[in-house]
């Protein structure tokens, strides 16, 4: 009977251990959001989204920025995911059992984790430096970079769970392998590859750092893409730290619009992959 | 220890496997393996778990290709051809030495495309003609009745029993000339067992069979030959009925009996 009653206590505790830190963690999450909502929904008005970044004392949006962070993003998702599709695919198809594969996801690892700071470096390097300025293409470039690994693991992870019968029966047709991959292997794995590719859009269209050292600003509409470039987060950057009430304002509601982008991205690929998957 | 056959002379030998040794890495999984499958007749192979029937079946469409480190020594001819032979053309092999699976697989797309999709790969037809031919092959393979109103909805919304019979729907469209079945009724029903049983018979008259089963009265039932291995040997190959009557070997003995396996 003690035993019985130790058993209970410690389930208490354990129970008790898990509902406060769950507590704890949500409480900073729906703090965050809510100072997020309370203080960008103030700044929200149509000027946001049809005038340019003012300079200090006027009115002004966010246009521009949303603009270049619409166009960085789109070329660096369309750079990146065919790319990182290609390299999931050979992972999982082509090379599954070879050591070059085993050496690139473990690189590809390394990259998934790797701080974007050091991409956005990476490309000021080898961009920025030998143009001698910074660029709207530097700037998707680093997006794409970013793009690329994820992509990688997605693509790899979700071919390799297309079942192997699967794989065996369309070879007993007869069929070769790119037919096998198109017809059958990307249909049964495209609700995770959209998935995949979804989030990397959500990762990519918060990064402040890798287009601080890239695409840097702009105050000005502008779609010359060798020039710089003006950008949601580096806008927010900017704009927050400043001593001006009305830009403060306007990094408030940037935030707002990048949040609810990323959220909206994140609930679809989660309506996406809970449907239509392959049993 | 391989019994060879004593047959009639009259049936044509469709494949003859010759001294056949296959290797998983190091370890040998079949020892020495000779038998001739017959002209549109069935063979069943037979024989407790691990004794190597699947991987002799997996050799006769060298589906085992698909993996590393698995080889085979030794000579399987179709129609006197090798197809061991590291030039032959797989998909040309495939597309002659049909498969149907333990576990139903089909595609991930409408019935019909399950079924043109094969058929478009080989051959350019009319969609009136490719019609024609969706509907022979679901005739076929007795399934015609049952989807003919929902030829465009998944083929992953059927039955189990009638997902197999989609397969091999599948796999007769593009006319080949053997059938191999590995497992086909183990995940199914008894009575879509039944039907798939009925079918093999009916298939029996135009293609060449080969089938691996655990039930014994299945491969008593629907096979015209058996051959029963063990450890990676055969043991015995015959006529099924003699084999299951009268069989030679004390092995073979013991296992139609149930004493072991």
């Amino acid at each position: 009977m003690s035993l019985y009653s130790s058993r209970r206590r410690t389930n208490v505790i354990a129970t008790t251990l898990c509902w406060t830190g769950t507590i704890f963690g949500l409480s900073w999450l729906v703090l965050i959001l809510g100072a997020l909502i309370y203080e960008g929904a103030r700044g929200l008005s149509l000027a946001v989204f049809t005038e340019m970044t003012p300079p200090p004392g006027s009115t002004g949006g966010l246009l521009n920025a949303i603009a270049g962070s619409l166009v960085m993003t789109v070329i660096g998702v369309l750079l990146g995911t065919p790319l990182g599709m290609l390299a999931g695919t050979y992972m999982a198809e082509y090379g599954r059992y070879s050591k070059l594969t085993m050496i690139v996801r473990f690189i590809n690892d390394i990259l998934l984790s790797a701080p974007s700071i050091v991409v956005g470096l990476f490309v000021y390097t080898v961009v920025v430096a030998r143009v001698g300025h910074f660029s709207g293409i530097a700037g998707a470039l680093a997006l794409a970079v970013l793009v690329v690994p994820v992509v990688v693991r997605t693509t790899e992870d979700m071919l390799l769970l297309v079942p192997s019968p699967l794989r065996e029966a369309a070879a007993a047709l007869g069929l070769p392998r790119s037919h096998m991959l198109m017809r059958v292997a990307y249909r049964a794995a495209k609700s995770g590859i959209v998935t995949g590719v979804l989030l990397a859009i959500a990762r990519v269209s918060g990064e402040t750092a890798p287009l601080l050292f890239t695409s840097l600003n702009n105050q000005f509409w502008s779609t010359d893409l060798n020039a710089p470039v003006s950008s949601l987060p580096v806008v927010i950057f900017q704009f927050a730290l400043s001593p001006y009430k009305d830009w403060q304002q306007l990094a408030w509601t940037g935030a707002l619009l990048v949040t609810v982008a990323v959220l909206l991205l994140s609930i679809t690929a989660r309506a996406l992959s809970s449907q239509g998957k392959y049993k | 220890m391989t019994a060879m056959p004593v047959v009639e002379a009259a049936i044509p030998t469709k494949v003859s496997v010759r001294d056949l040794d296959f290797f998983y890495g190091q370890s040998r999984a079949l020892k020495s393996i000779s038998l001739p499958l017959y002209t549109h007749r069935v063979t069943a192979f037979i024989g407790p778990s691990g004794c190597g029937k699947s991987t002799l079946l997996r050799i006769l469409n060298r589906m085992y290709d698909l993996y590393p480190r698995q080889r085979a020594e030794g000579e399987v001819l179709l129609d006197g051809e090798n197809i061991l032979d590291p030039g032959i053309d797989l998909n040309l092999l495939r597309s002659r030495v049909g498969m149907v699976f333990q576990k139903p697989t089909p595609f991930p797309m409408s019935i019909y495309d399950n079924i043109a999709f094969g058929i478009r790969l080989y051959e350019k037809l009319s969609r009136s003609e490719l019609d024609g031919r969706v509907e022979a092959a679901l005739r076929g393979a007795a399934l015609w009745d049952e989807v003919r109103d929902k030829l465009n909805s998944s083929g992953l919304g059927l039955s189990g029993g009638q997902q197999q019979r989609l397969c091999i729907a599948r796999t007769v469209a593009i006319q080949p000339e053997v059938i191999l079945f590995d497992e086909p009724c183990s995940a199914l029903d008894p009575i879509s067992t039944a039907k798939i049983e009925e079918l093999i018979d009916e298939l029996s008259e135009r293609y060449t069979i080969a089938i691996v089963t655990h039930n014994m009265q299945q491969a008593a039932r629907v096979s015209d030959f058996t051959a029963f291995m063990y450890l990676g040997d055969l043991v015995e190959f015959g006529e099924t009925n003699n084999l299951f009557t009268a069989p030679h070997n004390k092995k073979t003995q013991d296992y139609i009996t149930g004493r072991f396996g």
